[in-house]
C-alpha cells in the first residue's frame, strides 16, 4: 500500500489506513477533538489523493479496528457477499467513485453491489466525493423494505410521525398523531420515544397507538423507542409492536455502552418474526449518527464518519426495515456548525444507501450550537434531492421530550410537493379515502385539522 | 380620520419640515401605534389556530396537556407567520439560556460551595466534553478536604447545558431528595456545585469521594418549550469509563414535566433501591 505522497511542495507520510481516512475528512469538530484531523488544507487533500489510490481490498483487509478485537468489524466482514466483493476488490477508491457516478452503472447494479463493501470502503469513497457527488450518487440507489407496509418504493416519500410527550401522556401523544397523519406524516411509522424506559410504559404507549391505528385502519407501523430489551419483554407480554428499535454504533465498545450486541439483535429479530404485529420480513429499526462513539469515549481513535459507515455495515446484517440518521443530535463537540452538519448528513445518507440500508434522515440541531433552522432546512432539501426514504414529522419541528429540532409535519408536506413524490401506496389510498390528500399527493383544505379523529 | 385630526397632522408635518416642530422621536405620528404585543407572553396551549375545527373543545382540552406545537394550521404546506415567529422567539430564548450562569445567591442559599471541571470557558465546555468530566489535582484535594468521605450516596449539582434549569428546580428538588433519604436513614455526603460539568463528572466524583451511589442533578440542553429541564443521573459503584447503560436516569424534571418535588421523592426511592440491590441502570430490577 502506498501511504505517502508529495503535494504543493510538501511530502506527507500517513501512518496507516486509519490515519488516511481521518485526514481525508472534510473539517469536523470530533476529529479535532480526537486530535486526528488534517492540520493543513494541503494535508487534507494529500490524504484524499492517497485514499483514491488505495483499493477496495486494501480497505477491506485492513479494517480500522482488527477483526479479532471488535464485533462490529466482524459483522461488517461476515456480512459480505464474496462474489460481489471479488468483482470490486481490485478497484481503487477513485475508480469506485467513478463507477458509482457512471451513467452505465444502474440502480440494479448498485443493488447487486450492496454486500460488496464494508464500512471503511463506503466511508473511503464518500470522503472523495463533493456535496453534489453525494447527492447524485445516492439518488441512483433505492432501498425497499417491508414490515406491515412497504417503504422506499420509487416515487414515494415517507415519514415517521414522532409526537413525543414529556410526560408519556397517551392522550397528547395521540393528539399529535392525529394532527400528523392529517398532514400525511406517519406512513413510515407512528414512533414514540418514551421518557420512562419500562415494560409497562412501552406497552401503554403501544396500546394507545394501536387503538388509533386499528380504529381508523391506518396502514402503518407501530414502534416505541425504549431500550430493545424493554421492547422485547413488552412484545413477549403481548404489546402490539410492529418492529423493534435500537440505537447502534460503529465499535463494539460503543455498542456495549448501549447494551447491545450481535447476539441480542439476532434474538430480537427472531422474536419479532414470531411475535411482532407485522408480516415482515424486515422487523428492526436502527438509529445512528456521527459522533456517538466519540461522545462516550468509545471511538478507538477512528474518525466519526468512518465509524458511522461501520455502523451501517453492522446494521445491514439484521435486515432493518428502517435506519435513521440523527447527525446533529449530539452537539458542537461532534459537528460544530451548520456546514459540518449538512456535510455529515449528505455523507451518511450516501454511505448508508451504498451499503444497502433503507436510509431515513433526521437533519436536526440542538440549542447549544450555532446551527440554525435555515441550516437544518437546507440539509433537508439537499437530502430530498438525494432521495432519502423518509424523515421525521415533529409538531413544528420542536420535540418537547428530546429537546431538539427536527423536520415537521409542514416540512413533510412541502417536501413531497417539491419532489413530486407520494406517500407509501397503502397510506396514500387511506389519505384519499379520508379526504385529506388528492391523487397527486397535495393536501386538501381539510388537512391540518387533527380534531376530525376525535370522537 | 376626521377633518380636525387631519388638519392637525398636516400642520404638524409642515412645521416639522420647516424646522420648528417637536423632536422626531416624540412625534405622535410615529408613536401612536403603541407597541406590538409580546408574542412570547401568549399561552399557545390555549390557542387553536385551525379555522374550522371539527372538534375544537376536545382538541383544546387535550392540547392543554402538552407543550407540543399543535393546532397551528398552515399557509399552503408551510407555517403561518405567527407560528414561525414564535418558534424563532423560543429558539432565541433557549440559546440565550445556555450561556447564563447559575445565580450565586441560589447556591449560597442552598449551602453549596463551587468547584469547576477542567473547562475554563463555555466554548471549551461545549467542544471538549472530556475536560467536562475531569478535575484538576487542586480540585480533587479541595473536594476531599470539604466533603464527607465514603458516604452511601453523594449528591451534587451541575449547570450542564442549562443554568436556567438549575435555577428553576433546585430549591424544590434538592430538599425533597434529602428528606426522602433521611426518612430511609441513608448516609448522605456533602452536596456541592460543579461548574461546566458533564454527566461523566459523577464518575470522577465517585472515585474521589468513595461514594457507593453518586447522583448529579444536571441542567439538560434546553428545548424550545423546556429550557428548564433538569435530569438526575445516578450510578452505583461509578468509575471513569463505566458503561452508560449502568446509569439510572430521571429526566424531564421541570414544572411542565415531572415536577421537582415529586421527582425528588422518586429519586430518593431509586437511590434506596440501588443501595439495596447494589446495582444501577439496566442491572436494576
Amino acid at each position: 500500500m502506498k501511504l505517502k505522497t508529495t503535494l504543493n511542495g510538501k511530502t506527507f507520510q500517513f501512518k496507516d489506513i486509519k490515519d488516511v481516512l481521518a485526514k481525508a475528512n472534510e473539517p469536523k469538530s470530533a476529529d479535532r477533538f480526537q486530535g486526528i484531523a488534517a492540520e493543513t488544507a494541503t494535508e487534507r487533500v494529500a490524504a484524499k489523493i492517497v485514499l483514491s489510490e488505495l483499493t477496495v481490498a486494501d480497505l477491506t483487509e485492513n479494517p480500522t479496528i482488527p477483526y479479532e478485537d471488535d464485533e462490529v468489524t466482524r459483522v461488517n466482514i461476515d456480512g459480505l457477499n464474496l462474489r460481489a466483493y471479488n468483482e470490486k476488490k481490485n478497484m481503487t477508491i477513485g475508480q469506485l467513485r467513478e463507477w458509482i457516478l457512471d451513467h452505465k452503472t444502474t440502480s440494479e447494479d448498485l443493488d447487486r453491489s450492496t454486500r460488496a463493501f464494508t464500512g471503511e470502503v463506503a466511508a473511503g469513497v464518500a470522503k472523495l466525493m463533493s456535496a453534489m457527488d453525494l447527492v447524485y450518487g445516492a439518488s441512483k440507489i433505492r432501498r425497499v423494505t417491508r414490515c406491515r407496509t412497504t417503504l422506499g418504493l420509487p416515487g414515494t416519500l415517507s415519514f415517521r410521525c414522532q409526537t413525543n410527550s414529556s410526560t408519556d401522556d397517551p392522550e397528547s401523544i395521540l393528539l399529535g398523531i392525529m394532527e400528523g397523519v392529517s398532514y400525511g406524516s406517519g406512513d413510515a411509522c407512528l414512533g414514540i420515544n418514551p421518557v420512562e424506559d419500562s415494560v409497562e410504559g412501552t406497552r401503554r404507549i403501544a396500546d394507545a397507538l394501536y387503538k388509533f391505528m386499528d380504529g381508523f385502519q391506518v396502514p402503518t407501523q407501530i414502534t416505541v423507542l425504549s431500550h430493545i430489551t424493554t421492547q422485547m419483554e413488552s412484545l413477549r407480554r403481548g404489546a402490539p409492536l410492529s418492529m423493534l428499535f435500537q440505537s447502534i454504533a460503529g465499535t463494539q465498545a460503543a455498542n456495549e455502552n448501549f447494551g447491545v450486541n450481535r447476539a441480542l439483535l439476532t434474538e430480537a429479530y427472531d422474536l419479532a418474526q414470531h411475535e411482532a404485529y407485522s408480516a415482515g420480513p424486515n422487523y428492526l429499526y436502527f438509529e445512528t449518527g456521527q459522533g456517538s462513539e466519540v461522545s462516550i469515549g468509545a471511538d478507538c481513535g477512528v474518525d466519526e464518519m468512518t465509524l458511522e459507515a461501520r455502523t451501517y455495515g453492522f446494521g445491514r446484517y439484521f435486515r432493518p426495515f428502517m435506519v435513521n440518521n440523527v447527525s446533529g443530535f449530539i452537539g458542537p463537540e461532534t459537528l460544530y456548525d451548520g456546514k459540518e452538519m449538512i456535510r455529515a448528513n449528505l455523507e451518511d445518507h450516501f454511505m448508508g444507501k451504498l451499503i444497502g440500508l433503507p436510509m431515513g434522515m433526521a437533519p436536526c440541531y440542538t440549542n447549544h450550537t450555532s446551527i440554525t433552522q435555515d441550516d437544518q432546512e437546507m440539509a433537508t432539501i439537499l437530502l430530498n434531492a438525494a432521495g432519502a426514504n423518509y424523515y421525521m414529522g415533529v409538531p413544528v419541528g420542536d420535540d418537547v421530550m428530546l429537546s431538539y429540532q427536527d423536520t415537521s409535519f409542514h416540512d413533510d408536506a412541502a417536501l413531497r410537493e417539491l419532489s413530486h413524490r407520494l406517500p407509501a401506496p397503502e397510506f396514500h389510498q387511506w389519505m384519499m379515502k379520508m379526504g385529506l390528500m388528492d391523487e397527486k399527493g397535495i393536501l386538501t383544505p381539510k388537512a391540518g385539522d387533527g380534531s376530525i379523529f376525535l370522537r | 380620520m376626521n377633518e380636525a385630526l387631519l388638519k392637525e397632522l398636516v400642520s404638524r408635518v409642515v412645521s416639522e419640515v420647516m424646522g420648528d416642530g417637536p423632536e422626531p422621536a416624540s412625534s405622535p405620528a410615529c408613536a401612536s401605534g403603541g407597541e406590538v404585543p409580546d408574542l412570547s407572553a401568549i399561552d399557545f396551549q390555549r390557542v387553536l389556530g385551525i379555522p374550522e375545527p371539527a372538534n375544537p373543545d376536545e382538541y383544546l382540552r387535550i392540547k392543554g396537556r402538552t407543550g407540543a406545537r399543535l393546532g397551528v394550521w398552515r399557509a399552503g404546506p408551510r407555517y403561518r407567520t405567527e407560528t414561525l415567529m414564535r418558534f424563532r422567539a423560543d429558539h432565541a430564548a433557549a440559546m440565550d439560556a445556555v450561556f447564563t450562569d447559575v445565580p450565586q445567591e441560589l447556591l449560597d442559599r442552598m449551602g453549596l460551595f463551587t468547584v469547576s471541571t477542567r473547562c475554563q470557558s463555555k466554548d471549551e465546555y461545549l467542544t471538549r466534553p472530556d475536560l467536562g468530566r475531569q478535575f484538576t489535582d487542586e480540585t480533587v484535594a479541595e473536594l476531599k478536604s470539604k466533603c464527607k468521605l465514603n458516604p452511601d450516596v453523594q449528591i451534587f449539582v451541575s449547570d450542564g447545558l442549562s443554568s436556567t434549569a438549575v435555577a428553576a428546580n433546585l430549591a424544590d428538588l434538592l430538599p425533597a431528595i434529602m428528606q426522602g433519604l433521611s426518612l430511609n436513614h441513608v448516609n448522605v455526603g456533602t452536596p456541592f456545585f460543579v461548574k461546566y460539568g458533564r454527566v461523566g463528572s459523577e464518575d470522577a466524583v465517585s472515585e474521589i469521594l468513595g461514594s457507593k451511589v453518586t447522583v448529579v442533578l444536571l441542567g439538560e440542553r434546553p428545548g424550545l418549550v423546556s429550557s428548564e429541564s433538569l435530569s438526575a443521573y445516578m450510578v452505583y459503584g461509578g468509575y471513569p469509563g463505566i458503561p452508560e447503560a449502568n446509569r439510572t436516569v430521571v429526566s424531564n424534571i421541570h414544572q411542565g414535566g415531572t415536577n421537582p418535588v415529586e421527582a425528588g421523592a422518586h429519586i430518593a426511592e431509586l437511590i434506596t433501591l440501588m443501595l439495596q440491590q447494589k446495582a444501577s441502570g439496566l442491572d436494576l430490577k
